[in-house]
């Protein structure tokens, strides 16, 4: 067992070196903008006192390694900063947004997780017959179309035509878990199609590798019914690639999510930033990008370390 | 007295695609019949390519991949299973029939406990419960000889060892307890001296629950331990069909003789003589890494124009050896000289003289030549390295070469893919030839070969020996070989060297208890053979 934890330990501190550089290049990327951030609030009316004073009240004449020491000791005590917009600390806006998006985003994982794994089970099952042509028509087909655009045709035949879903989705406090659910159910709906094909491809193509192992022979020839083959000998074997898209996929639904985010006016994280990329607010636009980079870095440790759980030969030395 | 499986006129086809051609159909099994009586065992053998797995198989209704049963009736207890449908074949797979796989260690599944493979075949067909399975499983484990029956079933694969598991795996083809049991190859991939306590379980398993079998393998020594009847194949026929007696002492097919009598190469020992081409004294290496070292203090020589072999068990170091003498692992301690002059013990320090005068060839031949190349190429890349021929004289040579090892001239311009494998390693010897090499070191030649054709590889090695004063460094795990080909002998045990001297003396008594046991494991041609031995043993084996 001491060998895995020594992975998964070496894994971890991998993925905290990580996260230094990016918070690095983040702060390096902001910097290298024209401008700054008193130039932006400043704008037309900027003399060069008033500049002058402006950064000196928050900070920007410090040279930039003090400045970079200063925001990621700040970053290690929860403060983010001051949004330039309205003052507000950007700790307190970003924990309700990305509280909206991990809604979101754990609902349309706990549909398309399991849905995308039993499809490409089902394929396996009906490999090259018509089942597996059909899923694999649908999904690629809904993973093709931009997802703006497949959002839009769902509002309109879901939203407007059948009337069946609301097309604005603004979950608030007061309403119950079936009633926030029932608000953001276009979103899933979007999102399930978006994700699903990657993850059901994979499944299928890990499982089929399988499939010409010995062991699945020795299955067959016990008399093993052809789903419970594919289902509990294969499986358990093709796990490590199925996970790690399984995450990438997770990762999206997180970091990417902005275009369906804005086109349902979803208060979520990937809407929040797009607004201060707008209106420039540079320490928003920071924060925003070392909470995304944290975690996807985080997912993909996770996908790394359920991975490494999966092999047997880790988990049971001899 | 009824029969199990009754297969008549059995006749099963393949579809094949060759590259760049349209896919057809071949006939890889034709015209086949046997039968199995409740508790006997029937001997399928032949050469690779025989179609003897595919025959086994069919008595399940199986055929890998595009293998297809086209003609025949196959009768289990009676009904035509071809026309049964699916569900009566899910019916009798697992539970009327089973199945022991040639490797265990890739028929077992690596996720799963050993436990939940052992049973899964009489839960599923709702044999019996899962406590009742285990029980059986756990008594099985027992009479099989498996150490800690107890507890061996919440191990996974890769946590016993290749004999256990084998033994396991008979296991599993008994917890259901099937009518008939198939064996596919299931000691081939052990060690001889492992082999045989598989092949004794499985011999007391089939006596003490009177289940039938089919044995497949390619040596006729050990299926003559096993069955009541055998069928020779070849080239998906029956060449003979008799009962073990009549086809062991009195084969009636030339084929068949020659199968019985593969065995006896007879090779006179060469005079014993102090001029020693190769010199390795007192050498210890250990792999990077590693925590003990694979070989220690080990020192042999090999004469000019003689014959060393080295016998042993996997992991004894044999290979290692090789790999030390060739520099590829430079040993830790200990000398090398080769020809009167020392040799570097790293690869890096060698002058291209010692790497031509030192060659080498493998067991699988199919992954020492590049896929890609002609066989004129492969034999012409030493002649153009070592003496810069060129164009018609090097194509002339190579010619010369490919008459040494008795192929044609057909085959300069083929590739490995289209050869055969005894042809594949002759082409690796007539590589290591054209370097003009002083001592050829031969790792484990025969070992992937057909009888037949191991018999054809070693008598050619003796040829060039003869011709060309060649001196050998033989390294095998077959015994039977080593008879055909040795001067001298080294037994190798744990790293270290166990019994090294002519041959004629290391293997005459008084022996050491491994070498008593390395030499008594090796099949004979009896019946009989494998009672008397077990009997007799003074050890167990490593890999037990």
């Amino acid at each position: 067992m001491s060998s895995v934890l020594t992975l998964i330990a070496q894994r971890v501190a991998l993925g905290i070196v990580l996260l230094f550089f990016v918070s690095l290049l983040i702060f390096l990327g902001t910097l290298a903008l024209p401008g700054d951030v008193a130039q932006t609030i400043l704008g037309q009316s900027a003399t060069p006192e008033s500049l002058a004073n402006l950064r000196a009240s928050l900070g920007l004449d410090q040279p930039p390694l003090t400045r970079y020491l200063n925001w990621l000791a700040g970053i290690f005590q929860g403060d983010l900063g001051n949004a330039l917009t309205n003052g507000r600390p950007i700790a307190e806006s970003i924990g309700k947004r990305l509280g909206n998006t991990m809604f979101l985003a754990f609902w349309t994982a706990v549909i398309a997780v399991p849905l995308s794994i039993l499809l490409g089970l089902l394929s396996v099952r009906y490999r090259n017959r018509w089942p597996d042509k059909l899923i694999s028509s649908v999904t690629l087909t809904s993973i093709s179309v931009p997802e703006f655009l497949l959002a839009y045709v769902m509002i309109f035949v879901f939203g407007v035509k059948l009337g069946w879903f609301p097309t604005i989705s603004l979950p608030n406090d007061s309403m119950s878990l079936g009633q926030k659910l029932y608000s953001i159910s276009l979103p899933i709906l979007v999102l399930v199609m978006v994700i699903l094909a990657h993850m059901m491809r994979m499944t299928r193509a890990a499982i089929l590798n399988v499939m010409e192992s010995a062991y699945i022979e020795t299955a067959e020839l016990k008399g093993i019914k052809q789903f419970t083959i594919i289902a509990s000998h294969a499986m358990p074997n093709a796990l490590s690639p199925i996970i790690n898209v399984v995450m990438l996929n997770l990762a999206y639904l997180v970091v990417g999510v902005v275009v369906v985010e804005v086109v349902f006016t979803y208060p979520g994280l990937g809407s929040y930033l797009v607004d201060h990329v707008a209106k420039r607010d540079l320490p928003v636009v920071q924060a925003v990008g070392i909470i995304f980079a944290a975690i996807y870095i985080g997912l993909n440790i996770l996908a790394d370390v359920l991975s490494i759980l999966t092999n047997p030969r880790l988990r049971h030395p001899k | 007295m009824s029969h199990i499986v009754d297969i008549r006129d059995l006749r099963i086809e393949a579809t094949v695609r060759p590259p760049g051609e349209k896919s057809k159909q071949i006939t890889i099994v034709d015209g086949v019949s046997y039968q199995i009586e409740s508790g006997k065992v029937l001997g399928l053998i032949g050469e690779s390519g025989a179609g003897k797995s595919t025959i086994g198989l069919a008595a399940m209704a199986y055929g890998r991949g595009s293998v297809e049963i086209t003609g025949g009736e196959v009768l289990v207890k009676g009904t035509n299973i071809l026309e049964g449908g699916v569900a009566a074949l899910h019916e009798l797979r697992g539970q009327t029939i089973t199945y022991v796989a040639q490797s265990a260690a890739a028929a077992f599944n690596p996720a799963k406990q050993l436990m939940t493979q052992v049973t899964e075949a009489a839960l599923a067909h709702g044999l019996m419960s899962k406590a009742e399975a285990e029980a059986r499983a756990v008594s099985l484990f027992k009479q099989l000889g498996l150490p800690n029956p107890e507890t061996i079933g919440s191990r996974y694969p890769h946590q016993v060892s290749g004999g256990q598991l084998q033994r396991v795996m008979t296991a599993m083809a008994l917890c259901p307890k099937p009518e008939l049991i198939i064996f596919d190859e299931p000691t081939t991939a052990l060690d001889v001296t492992t082999q045989i306590d598989v092949l004794a379980a499985i011999k007391r398993a089939i006596r003490d629950t009177g289940v039938a079998a089919i044995y497949i393998t390619h040596d006729l020594a050990v299926v003559a331990q096993i069955s009541d009847d055998i069928m020779v194949l070849r080239h998906g026929k029956t060449v003979e069909y008799g009962t073990t007696d009549a086809i062991i002492n009195h084969p009636k097919e030339d084929y068949t003789t020659a199968l019985v009598n593969v065995r006896s190469i007879e090779h006179a020992e060469a005079e014993p003589t102090p001029e020693f081409l190769l010199q390795a004294q007192n050498i210890t290496a250990r792999y990077q890494g590693a925590e003990f070292d694979v070989l220690r203090d080990v020192s042999v020589e090999v004469a000019r124009g003689q014959t060393l072999a080295i016998v042993g068990e996997s992991g004894s170091g044999k290979s290692t050896l090789a790999r030390v003498i060739t520099g590829l692992l430079p040993a830790a301690q200990g000398a090398l000289s080769f020809d009167g002059r020392t040799l570097s013990r790293d690869l890096a320090g060698r002058s291209r003289e010692d790497l031509r005068e030192l060659q080498m060839i493998y067991q699988m031949a199919d992954v020492a030549m590049n896929p890609r190349q002609t066989v004129g190429t492969i034999i012409g890349r030493p002649l153009a390295f070592y003496f810069g021929l060129k164009g018609e004289e090097k194509r002339r040579r190579v010619q010369e070469l490919l008459d040494l090892i008795e192929m044609g001239s057909g085959f300069m311009d083929r590739y490995p893919a289209e050869l055969s494998g005894g042809q594949k390693q002759r082409v690796c010897i007539a590589r290591a030839l054209a370097a003009d090499p002083k001592l050829i070191i031969c790792d484990e030649v025969t070992s992937a070969l057909d009888p037949l054709v191991a018999h054809g590889i070693l008598k050619l090695l003796l040829k060039l020996q003869a011709e060309k004063g060649l001196a050998y460094l033989f390294i095998t795990h077959d015994l039977a070989a080593v008879t055909a080909i040795a001067d001298s002998i080294a037994v190798m045990y744990q790293g270290k060297l166990q019994r090294y001297g002519p041959k004629s003396q290391v293997l005459s008594p008084p022996f050491d208890d491994y070498t008593d046991l390395l030499l008594s494991s090796v099949p004979q041609m009896r019946l009989g053979w494998l009672e008397d031995v077990i009997e007799t043993r003074k050890m167990e084996s490593a890999g037990n």
